[in-house]
């Protein structure tokens, strides 16, 4: 692990490591010593992991005749940043599809939180606390910022259709999800666009609201596609930074990047993906000089080679 | 040309049980597709079964009209169930397709032969509403004065109740709609698999507002076999929807009062254009009937109508209760 080498966001610093009430009640010691744990793990495809979050056997997802999918054996540990990578059409969105219940077509097992979740209607793995974000973006347009974040909140009694015709039952429900919601939107930088329409953000703060909107869900795991993807260099630091918080507060990322010095600087494990095989796992600095990473992203773009064969300037 | 007679025969139409009806069935659609963003191309199909549903336990079954009308509204939501299982999950234009047709297959099916013992076929029923008129409170006379007139007292009492209903329906409306029942389908309308990703079961809310919006439909059905005090199968073709669409795209969709401002204006100018014309021929200062014969005159109406509806979408395509900045964002 390289923590200097994480970008620095003293805007968020205060935040640190304390525990939040604004995401998931994680166990903080468990998360810590799972991320500790990494350490001793062989940098090898379909490696087991002390303490996994999330397990995946045999995934396969093919179109036609293009396996677009198709991994062994995955783990991704508790408590840490994994960075997905691989070239464009290595299979990255389409395996976010599958492990989320988006795509309900395809073979394996695979389960979150020791629990069977394959071929799992998608609303339901959300609810268990598998949020993912869309590689293109899904604003609600004509909804404002906070309605967008208080659909987010899980377990409204006013989403039932008798207890909607009694606000009794969900106004406080619905001031303290409010009260949670303005929390998450001052911390992504939103506060001052609540009561504007989710259209009228720029690309990059509709990044920013989709993920705050994930966290309203409470996940214990979020998988982020693409979330830097169109955003500037400014705001990509500030979201690193709020992942890296996340990853503090006891929360689970995976996250699909094609920015080696991001992915680089900031996770705990990197996955490489190519052709839907997972060619190599392992911490940053085993997978920057990884042979088959290098040739995998040479076939198709030049990515690696830019940035020498360390992939880190 | 009697400027009076216009306005006084708008109005009359305007307010009157034919577009209560319209209304009605508008506000159902409204939930369908202004809230959840359901393209139901049917809801002719809840209208109608609404209407039989009252027609024929009280003819067939000698059952009470309030017994009928609960008959109608329960039917209507089966109907919903049975057209939402099949279809919900699949893309949204399964269950415009199906929707489209399930209208006719009833409409046909209605007016068959074989049916005719529970639907006496092609004529229909009639001879329904008595009890409804024994609860007249109104005493006989004609209301209204100048432009506004209402009627007889039947026709008052049926405007009352009328009104009543779309009163109800729009509180309803309006209670679900600012909950966050309602918020998660404007959800749905904006992006489904958005608000699958936070969680929400977007099939059982399709199913509900699709039961919800059905209901109101088969409400409209009801409310109109009382007022035409009987049922026939002709009258239930797919026209009907389109009107509904019509007054819907008007008023505003996904606007708790769209539909009732929509039927509002909608009878006003399909009725005012029609007295219009009429004078027009018979004081011979528009002599359409000479040059296009005897049709021209509901030919014209509609272009009429069609006309004022371009002009709307031109200027307002929000509809005139919608909000411009909200429709810009669309995409
Ligand atoms: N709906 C689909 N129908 C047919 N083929 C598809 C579909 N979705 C993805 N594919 C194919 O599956 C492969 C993997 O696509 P996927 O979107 O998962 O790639 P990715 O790793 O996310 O790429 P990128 O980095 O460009 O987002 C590609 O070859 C793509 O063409
Ligand atoms: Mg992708």
């Amino acid at each position: 692990m390289a923590p200097d080498t994480r970008p620095h966001v003293p805007a968020t610093e205060e935040q640190g490591s304390e525990p939040s009430d604004l995401v998931a009640g994680e166990d903080l010691a468990l998360a810590r010593r799972a991320r500790a744990q990494l350490a001793e793990v062989a940098p090898e495809p379909g490696v087991p992991k002390p303490d996994p979050l999330l397990v995946a056997d045999g995934v396969r997802k093919s179109f036609g005749g293009l396996v677009a999918v198709d991994t062994r054996h995955l783990e991704i540990q508790r408590g840490t940043i994994t960075a997905l990578i691989g070239p464009n059409g290595a299979g990255k969105t389409t395996l976010f599809n599958v492990l989320t219940g988006f795509d309900r077509r395809s073979e394996g097992t695979w389960q979150f939180a020791d629990q069977d979740i394959s071929r799992m209607a998608p609303h339901r793995v959300a609810q268990r606390g598998m949020v993912r974000t869309f590689q293109m973006t899904k604003a609600l347009t004509r909804m404002t910022v906070m309605e967008n974040m208080r659909l987010a909140a899980t377990g409204q009694t006013g989403e039932h259709l008798l207890s909607a015709l009694l606000p009794g039952t969900w106004r406080a429900q619905e001031r303290e999800n409010t009260e949670r919601a303005q929390a998450l939107l001052e911390r992504f930088d939103l506060a001052a666009k609540a009561d504007q329409f989710a259209g009228e953000l720029s690309g990059g703060q509709r990044k920013l609201l989709e993920m705050a909107r994930a966290l309203m869900v409470r996940p214990r795991m979020i998988m982020l596609d693409e979330p830097m993807a169109g955003v500037n260099p400014a705001l990509t630091q500030t979201l690193l930074g709020h992942v890296t918080d996340l990853r503090d507060e006891g929360l689970s990322v995976v996250f699909v990047e094609h920015d080696m010095d991001v992915v680089m600087g900031i996770s705990d494990w990197v996955v490489c993906l190519a052709e839907g095989q997972v060619i190599a796992e392992g911490p940053p600095e085993a997978i920057s000089d990884n042979r088959a990473v290098i040739d995998a992203y040479l076939g198709a773009r030049q990515d690696l080679d830019e940035h020498g064969p360390e992939g880190v300037r | 040309m009697d400027l009076i007679e216009i306005l006084s025969f708008a109005f009359r139409s305007a307010v009157g049980p034919l577009a209560i009806t319209f209304a009605l069935a508008a506000i159902g659609l409204n939930i369908h597709y202004g809230y959840t963003g359901l393209l139901n191309i049917g809801q002719v199909a809840f209208v109608m079964v609404g209407a039989y549903g009252l027609a024929i336990t009280v003819d067939v079954f000698g059952g009470s009209h309030v017994l009928g009308a609960l008959v109608g509204l329960g039917l209507a939501a089966l109907l919903a169930v049975l057209l939402a299982v099949p279809t919900l999950r699949l893309r949204a234009d399964y269950l415009a397709i199906t929707t489209i047709s399930v209208g006719e297959v009833l409409r046909l099916a209605t007016r068959s032969s074989q049916a005719a013992p529970l639907t006496r076929g092609a004529d229909g029923i009639a001879g329904l509403g008595g009890p409804f008129y024994a609860l007249n409170p109104i005493p006989p006379g004609d209301y209204g004065f100048w432009i506004f007139q209402l009627g007889s007292e039947r026709r008052v009492w049926l405007m009352l109740v009328g009104w009543g209903l779309i009163a109800l329906m729009c509180l309803l409306v309006w209670a679900l709609m600012r909950s966050p029942w309602g918020r998660v389908l404007r959800a749905i309308r904006e992006d489904e698999e958005a608000a699958r990703s936070l969680g929400k079961n977007v099939f059982s809310y399709k199913m509900q507002a699709l039961v919800l919006g059905g209901v109101i439909g088969g409400l409209a059905g009801v409310y109109y076999a009382i007022q035409a005090a009987g049922v026939a199968p002709d009258t239930f073709d797919p026209r009907i929807t389109f009107y509904a669409y019509v007054i819907l795209i008007l008023g505003g969709p996904g606007r708790v009062l769209g539909p009732v401002l929509g039927a509002l204006i909608f009878y006003a100018l399909f009725q005012g254009a029609d007295v219009l014309l009429r004078q027009g021929a018979a004081g011979g200062w528009l002599p359409l009937v000479e040059w296009f014969g005897s049709q021209a005159i509901g030919a014209t109406r509609l272009a009429l109508v069609g006309l004022v509806l371009m002009l709307l979408m031109i200027f307002r395509p929000q509809g005139i209760l919608g909000d411009r900045r909200e429709m810009s964002l669309g995409a």
